[in-house]
């Protein structure tokens, strides 16, 4: 029972009293946050609020300058590299789309694909039926299969943001985070994306920060609103939209 | 290396580029060695040794285009490694010079009895061997490769500030070298090579031994590079050259990478430099000189950025041109023509020469064989019902 002794929480993400500021800048003040496996969870709040910032830290980018961040409730995010988080299971779509756009979607696929990623293991790397076939899978999910071998740089906004995410589905992670997975999407687009995304929750856990509330009313899920770096309210779309300071300081009158 | 790694790595224009330095490789020797002087096709000795210089630079320039074109990574100093690999193996020629030397001394090169040396430096030992000498032309380039890109990659220097501390890396080692008492000839650096491997390297049939090893030296060479790139790691160093922080969060320790294809690339633009001079006779440290590292990444611009048979096209048709120029009476202007070649290639040919090509050829060589799918797919098609 000894691993149970050290797990101080049954959640999937941790964070707690997590501080940090740029110059000055409190970009995240006393932040907390616990993220269930298997939930999926929406981040809204107006731009500054610290959304990214959240993600940079989660995935290592940033480090606090003080609390406690744990994956699994055992690993100290903190005091890991970017490389090695994303080892553990935590995959990040970012907010501008980045995907390589100088080579085809296929290999975009293939770069994400959690396959030994040593030098040696990628130099002598060969393709197996498995690795092929997950990748027809993604390919199939995200939309894209026509379009295998044209290069990602040829994609249009839309279709980056799903090459993205098909890039997460390959990196088959733990936990997913999605940094504005709908920007620049039609409606059509967006009520898609809403059901990819719902599709993938079904085993992975998801925190998606998004700006369109009608996105995050599809996907009707617990919401969590960030404010100058804190969390100002969190529970359902309802009670969130409804709430005074929410109305306040993002959604406006 | 596994068939499947050769016939991935042989596209149609990389088996033509192998089987046209393979035949110059050939070609070249025997017409110098078999036809009479003076005859019109005989290569004259001086040119094989120009010729042999030459792809001494394409190899150098292809080491470049590995890390520059393939992983962004903009090292102004490659000059440093050449110039190791061509002190290794200046150092090899002479331990060989033994006591033929002016002063006659069977141990000491002239210039150490010059300058008073009581004894051999310890880091001249093991010189005078010839396996000794091979290897410290890839391992001396490669461990200083290894350590420089372990403390600059680790430490997340890229850009702008990588290449100027190459830079400063290379104009240190050229301060270091023009020193009498750093043990490596100082000023005049070594020259005055008698033998290698037994054998006069000013003999005709030397040279054009030479000039066949540098041929081969650089299909091997063009043959890794390929393999590397074609490779999954060469999509991952693509990723690195074009999203740098997005490749780590896809869980890929981007500085082994850089780590690694920095050191391979030192090791090839060493063995360049140990072919180079016993080619040119002598070895200096104005090879560390930092216009020559510059000049180098201006041939791999001029060929072709990422193409690697653009980096050994450049390398050599920027020298061919430099040799022409800098022996007529337009010499004095030659470093201007260098400058305006960079300018103009950046503006009108940003892609180099074998980069343009491509963009060109590919899309009419597609178009061709769609034709020829189409006109096909018409042939098997089913008469069409009469109307």
């Amino acid at each position: 029972m000894n691993a149970m002794n050290t797990r101080t929480t049954s959640a999937l993400l941790y964070l707690d009293g997590v501080h940090v500021s740029f110059d000055g800048f409190h970009a995240i003040n006393n932040l907390s946050l616990t993220l269930e496996p298997g939930e999926m969870r929406a981040i809204i709040g107006p731009n500054g609020a610290g959304k990214t910032t959240m993600m940079d830290i989660i995935t290592g980018k940033t480090k606090p300058d003080e609390g406690v961040v744990l994956f699994d409730g055992v690993t100290d995010l903190t005091r890991l590299d970017e490389t090695r988080i994303a080892e553990l299971g935590i995959g990040r779509k970012f907010q501008k789309p980045t995907v390589f756009e100088s080579q085809t979607i296929e290999d975009n696929l293939l770069l994400a694909l959690n396959v030994d990623h040593s030098v040696k293991g990628t130099l002598f790397w060969r393709g197996s039926k498995p690795d092929a076939e997950r990748i027809e899978r993604v390919l199939e999910t995200i939309r894209l299969k026509d379009s295998r071998t044209k290069l990602a740089g040829s994609l249009s906004h839309g279709q980056k943001q799903w090459l993205e995410i098909g890039m997460l589905l390959a990196q088959d992670p733990k936990l997913l985070l999605v940094d504005e997975p709908v920007a620049g999407m039609t409606d059509v687009e967006t009520h898609q994306t809403a059901e990819l995304l719902k599709e993938i929750n079904k085993d992975k856990t998801i925190m998606v920060v998004e700006h369109d509330m009608t996105f995050v009313r599809e996907l009707g899920v617990k919401v969590t609103c960030l404010h100058e770096g804190t969390v100002l309210a969190e529970g359902s779309i309802d009670q969130v939209s409804t709430n005074d300071r929410v109305v306040e300081v993002y959604l406006g009158r | 290396m596994t068939p499947h790694v050769l016939t991935r790595s042989l596209d149609r224009s990389a088996t033509v580029f192998l089987l046209i330095v393979a035949g110059l490789g050939v070609l070249i020797p025997l017409s110098n060695l078999l036809l009479p002087s003076g005859s019109m096709f005989q290569v004259p000795t001086y040119l094989v040794a120009l010729f042999g210089k030459y792809v001494c630079y394409a190899i150098l320039a292809l080491s470049i285009d590995l890390i520059w074109g393939y992983c962004g990574i903009l090292s102004l100093g490659h000059g440093a490694f050449f110039a190791l690999g061509g002190y290794a193996m200046g150092m090899y020629l002479m331990r060989q010079i033994g006591s033929r030397g002016v002063y006659g001394n069977p141990v000491l090169p002239d210039f150490m009895v010059f300058l008073n040396y009581p004894e051999l430096p310890w880091y001249w030992y093991g010189f005078d061997m010839f396996w000794f000498a091979a290897l410290m032309v890839l391992v001396v380039p490669g461990l200083l490769a290894f350590c420089f890109g372990w403390l600059a990659f680790r430490s997340r220097v890229t850009g702008v500030y990588l290449s100027i501390i190459t830079q400063a890396m290379t104009y240190a080692l050229l301060l270091a070298f023009f020193r009498n008492d750093f043990g490596f000839g100082g000023n005049n650096g070594l020259t005055d090579f008698k033998d290698i491997l037994g054998f006069n390297v000013q003999a005709d049939g030397t040279r054009a031994a030479l000039f066949i090893l540098s041929c081969l030296a650089l299909i091997v060479a063009f043959l890794i590079c390929r393999a590397v790139v074609t490779s999954k790691l060469g999509k991952v160093l693509i990723a690195i050259r074009d999203a740098e922080s997005r490749t780590r969060f896809l869980g890929y320790r981007v500085e082994s990478y850089k780590l690694f294809v920095f050191t391979l690339s030192a090791c090839m633009a060493g063995v360049a430099g140990a072919l180079y001079v016993p080619q040119v006779g002598i070895i200096n440290p104005g090879e560390f000189a930092p216009g020559n590292s510059i000049e180098a990444v201006i041939w791999v611009a001029v060929g072709g950025r990422g193409t690697l048979i653009g980096a050994a096209l450049g390398a050599i048709v920027v020298n061919y041109a430099k040799t022409v120029f800098t022996s007529g009476p337009l010499a004095p202007y030659w470093l201007f023509m260098l400058g305006a070649l960079f300018i103009l290639v950046t503006l009108l040919l940003p892609k180099g020469i074998i980069g343009t090509f491509n963009a060109w050829y590919e899309p009419w060589s597609a178009k061709r064989l769609n034709a020829e799918s189409a006109a096909r797919e018409d042939g098997i098609s089913e008469p069409k019902p009469a109307e």
